[in-house]
């Protein structure tokens, strides 16, 4: 565990899996996936939330063993039963989640679990002498003796990168690393990134963010459900291509458009939805009406993440009764702070909410449910639904204060048992009865309780933010047919999706979102896919895609 | 149950192990907790207070908090239940006791939602800051019965009020005592408001899934600092009916201790407040019982303490139970595991 110098014997291969497969359950997380890693090279790989990026990744690290398939690290064909041995053989690792001992100093942090030692102690000068030769070498700048938790997300970044390479790591993981960072931050560390391929490390490096992809990739692998769906490099390719790429195939104009050759398990049942329901009804054509009145009203809506980022930016929408407005865009993009500070969940920093001709600005989620807003959360086992309570509970979750549910303080169980028992009937609830927790329902079951509850109300607006995220088949179909019917009773609908094909499918009017603005509002019936990838990719409406964004 | 049977079967080595009767130090300690009247109600006063020291542990965790604050709580209820329990003169029992009752309730409530609203609007980790609620309960009180609320009377130097009137004590009917009475009521008073009402959803929502509730419209710093207010009602009631009850006033340094058994019973009972009784019957009459067990059999008393850390160490750790029984893992089984640490790191 000594920091030696990286040139030995130079591999031509520093790491490679060869058709990894890895399935959990029913899932095929990874499906014959092949990628190859060379020394001094930048390896992207891209895709959408669940497309099988973390699991390769885990695979080559050693967290999982694949079904199938072959890691090779450093022209060697490797059995990784446990990360130490991916470690062992000069493979490190950058967590989303940094693995830092928050009070310590930076130079404890690298050298924790492989220190230099002296009589049985710490050598502290010695272990402080080489992570300032490290630091040095790689022009990864970090004060040494501050303590982790006083730096800020960026630096701390820096001392995990100091951590592999202290041990002696010729390749190094980044899962999501730019995900935690402001975009000063980001540009830094594809700086530091491109600094340490000039010394011969590779860099696999996991992203859904197309500009960093481009700017900084020498080879660019794209997975989509499980499968490797291209490898290019940036010269070949432009921003608008890989968004394609990333959210599925190129398809056809009219109703049929999921049956232009989409592959995985996304594509044969939609097909048949979207020759039910053939894309935009007559009455649905109607929703541009401006007859219909404005139920949901959006101006100058501004919201800050979690860091304190701006996400959301004077963001202006109006949604109609009886049309569904979807939001398209790349993940990350303020769709996740918009629904939230519609719904209440986060705080406005500026502008206006109006729901049905109300004030809803800053209102409370209960007052926003009391207007008359049915809200399909994005993350169901966080927000929508309480695992351990009772089905019947959860199909009164967000309404359970309510006549006839509730009446004096007191619940009524014979109301809320009975109003589950139509829930989970009219919605196709799986369940062996309405007293079991939540927790033993499939995923599609959780979401189909979910949206039976938030249908069950009379709701003039509905906010599905990625209803159908992570659920089979059957259950997608039903839940589209759902929120058609919806539409069509007058409702007005808001859909936030990261699945294009969803929004294209379900939705009467599209808007783009990137960078927390709406950068443009297409028609589904006549948009082209490459238009709105380029869209989603941050071009300007009009350019060309050859160079966009970056 | 099986943490109880262990317990006991591993106190009785420890019995025979010093050459003890196992049978006769058990039967002596049965009957003195319930061989006859006079050991019965000894059983159902110790109870009383770790009754409701359980309930105002178990009722805080139903939000996910950890209450460690009940002995502070059942302190300032005990205090100020006394401190209006001779006070007051020449008011009607039906006036003079449902008020001193109402006044320790009070202060235990306002004790715990200091905590409570603490932990609402800044963060403040309820743990720490009940535990330090504790010294300060402890101090407020000491000081209470030594200075402005001291008996004068004679050549009382002790740190200790007046008795309480005799319109706010709490009768005792035969062998039970109406505490107790009160105890019983108080948790199935808990048991309702938490499954039967809006209320109890909400409280019941914070704890299981904050996130979801704060979806469902509920205001998760409000449940928190009522929660927390709740707890410290429950604590201060015992508190207060130690007093008015069974010591007649109140004295520095006599209470020391109960409300921490509250985390035990509490426990013990797996937070469920109905389980929260048998659970504090059954270390009210082992302490109960003791002093006669001791006296017959020679077995010093300490050797309840030792048994009760064996059944609360079987019921936080129920792999050992499970090894020890042999039992199978069910994986279709309601996972029944306390999340202890609920509270912690949020």
């Amino acid at each position: 565990m000594v920091a030696t110098a990286v040139s030995q014997a130079e591999p031509e291969v520093l790491l490679a899996g060869h058709g990894i497969t890895k399935c959990f359950g029913p899932v095929v997380a990874n499906d014959d996936v092949s990628v190859e890693l060379r020394p001094g090279r930048i390896l992207a790989l891209l895709g959408e939330n669940g497309a099988g990026k973390s699991t390769l990744v885990n695979v080559l690290f050693g967290l999982h063993r694949p079904d199938a398939g072959q890691v090779v690290i450093a022209d060697e064909n490797v059995e990784l039963s446990s990360p130490h041995d991916a470690i062992a053989r000069g493979v490190g690792m950058v967590h989303q989640h940094f693995q830092l001992v928050p009070p310590m100093s930076v130079v404890r942090n690298i050298v924790l679990g492989a220190e230099p030692r002296k009589l049985g102690m710490i050598d502290v000068t010695q272990a402080r002498r080489r992570v300032l030769e490290l630091a040095d070498r790689f022009g990864l700048h970090v004060d040494p003796d501050a303590a982790v938790e006083d730096l800020p997300v960026g630096a701390q970044q820096r001392v995990e990168i100091l951590k592999a390479l202290y041990r002696d790591a010729r390749v190094l993981i980044a899962d999501e690393p730019t995900a935690v960072l402001t975009p000063q931050e980001t540009d830094h560390l594809l700086d530091v990134l491109r600094g340490l391929t000039a010394q011969g490390v590779g860099i696999v490096f996991i992203t859904h963010k197309l500009r960093e992809v481009m700017a900084a990739a020498d080879d660019i692998v794209v997975l989509r459900e499980g499968k490797v769906v291209g490898t290019t490099t940036p010269a070949q390719t432009s921003e608008a291509a890989l968004a394609e790429l990333m959210v599925g195939r190129a398809v056809d104009l009219h109703g049929d458009r999921f049956e232009s050759g989409a592959t995985g398990v996304g594509s044969a049942a939609p097909a048949e939805i979207a020759a039910d329901d053939a894309a935009p009804t007559s009455e649905a054509m109607a929703a541009d009406d401006p007859e219909r009145p404005v139920v949901l009203d959006i101006a100058g809506l501004c919201a800050d993440d979690d860091r304190g980022q701006r996400a959301v930016d004077e963001l202006s929408l109006e949604v109609r009764a009886g049309e569904i407005v979807g939001v398209a865009g790349v993940e990350g993009n303020g769709q996740r702070e918009l629904v939230e500070a519609i719904t209440g969940l986060r705080h406005a920093t500026a502008g206006t909410v109006s729901i049905s001709d109300r004030d809803a600005s800053g209102a409370r989620p209960r007052q926003v449910t009391v207007i008359g807003v049915g809200h399909i959360p994005e993350d169901r086992a966080k927000h929508g639904l309480i695992g351990s309570y009772s089905v019947a509970d959860n199909s009164v979750l967000n309404r359970y204060f309510k006549r006839p549910f509730a009446a004096g303080g007191m619940l009524r169980r014979d109301r809320i048992d009975s109003h589950a028992r139509d829930v989970v009937a009219t919605f196709d609830v799986r369940t062996p009865d309405v007293e079991s927790p939540a927790d033993s329902l499939s995923g599609g079951n959780k979401q189909k309780l979910i949206v039976g509850r938030e249908f069950s109300d009379e709701i003039d607006l509905l906010i599905a933010a990625q209803p159908t995220r992570g659920i089979d088949i059957g259950a997608i179909e039903f839940i589209w047919h759902r929120i058609r019917e919806r539409r069509d009773g007058g409702t007005a609908v808001l859909l936030v999706s990261a699945e294009l094909d969803e929004v294209l499918a379900l939705s009467d009017r599209v808007v783009v979102m990137y960078e927390g603005r709406i950068v443009a509002t297409v028609d589904p019936r006549t948009a082209t896919r490459e238009e709105i990838g380029l869209l989603m990719a941050g071009a300007a409406p009009g350019t060309e895609c050859s160079v966009a964004g970056g | 149950m099986a943490s109880v049977v262990l317990g006991l079967l591993l106190g009785a080595v420890l019995i025979a192990v010093q050459g003890h009767s196992v049978s006769s130090a058990y039967s002596a300690l049965v009957l003195g907790g319930a061989g006859d009247a006079d050991a019965l109600l000894r059983t159902l006063q110790k109870a009383t207070p770790l009754v409701f020291g359980g309930l105002a542990v178990a009722f805080a965790f139903k939000a996910g908090l950890f209450n460690i604050g009940g002995q502070g709580q059942l302190l300032v209820g005990a205090a100020f239940a006394a401190g209006v329990g001779f006070g007051l003169e020449g008011v009607p029992l039906v006036v003079h006791l449902p008020l001193a009752l109402l006044v320790g309730a009070a202060a235990g409530a306002a004790w715990g939602a200091i905590a409570g609203v603490l932990k609402a609007t800044s963060g403040a980790h309820e743990v720490i800051v009940t535990i330090m609620l504790n010294f300060v309960a402890g101090n407020l009180t000491d000081w209470l019965a030594a200075n402005p609320w001291q008996d004068r009377s004679g050549s009382n130097i002790i740190a200790r009020t007046p008795l309480v009137q005799p319109s706010a004590e709490i009768p005792t009917w035969g062998w039970l005592p109406a505490g107790f009475v009160l105890a019983v009521i108080a948790a199935f008073a808990c048991w309702f408001i938490l499954e039967r009402t809006t209320y109890g959803f909400e409280v019941r929502s914070v704890g299981a899934n904050r996130h979801a509730a704060r979806y469902a419209g509920i205001s998760v710093g409000c449940i928190m600092a009522s929660t927390m207010a709740v707890a410290g009602l429950l604590a201060g009631l015992g508190g207060a009916i130690e007093s008015l009850g069974v010591d007649g006033r109140f004295e520095a340094g006599v209470n020391v201790g109960l409300g921490f058994e509250g985390i035990t019973i509490a426990l013990l009972a797996r937070t469920n407040p109905i389980a929260v009784i048998p659970a504090g019957l059954l270390v009210g009459l082992m302490e109960a019982g003791a002093a006669k067990m001791q006296f017959e059999s020679g077995v010093a008393p300490e050797i309840i303490d030792v048994i009760q850390a064996l059944i609360l160490l079987f019921v936080a750790a129920p792999l050992i139970v499970r090894w020890l029984l042999r039992l199978r893992d069910r994986p279709d089984a309601p996972d029944r595991r306390l999340t202890l640490g609920a509270g912690w790191g949020r």
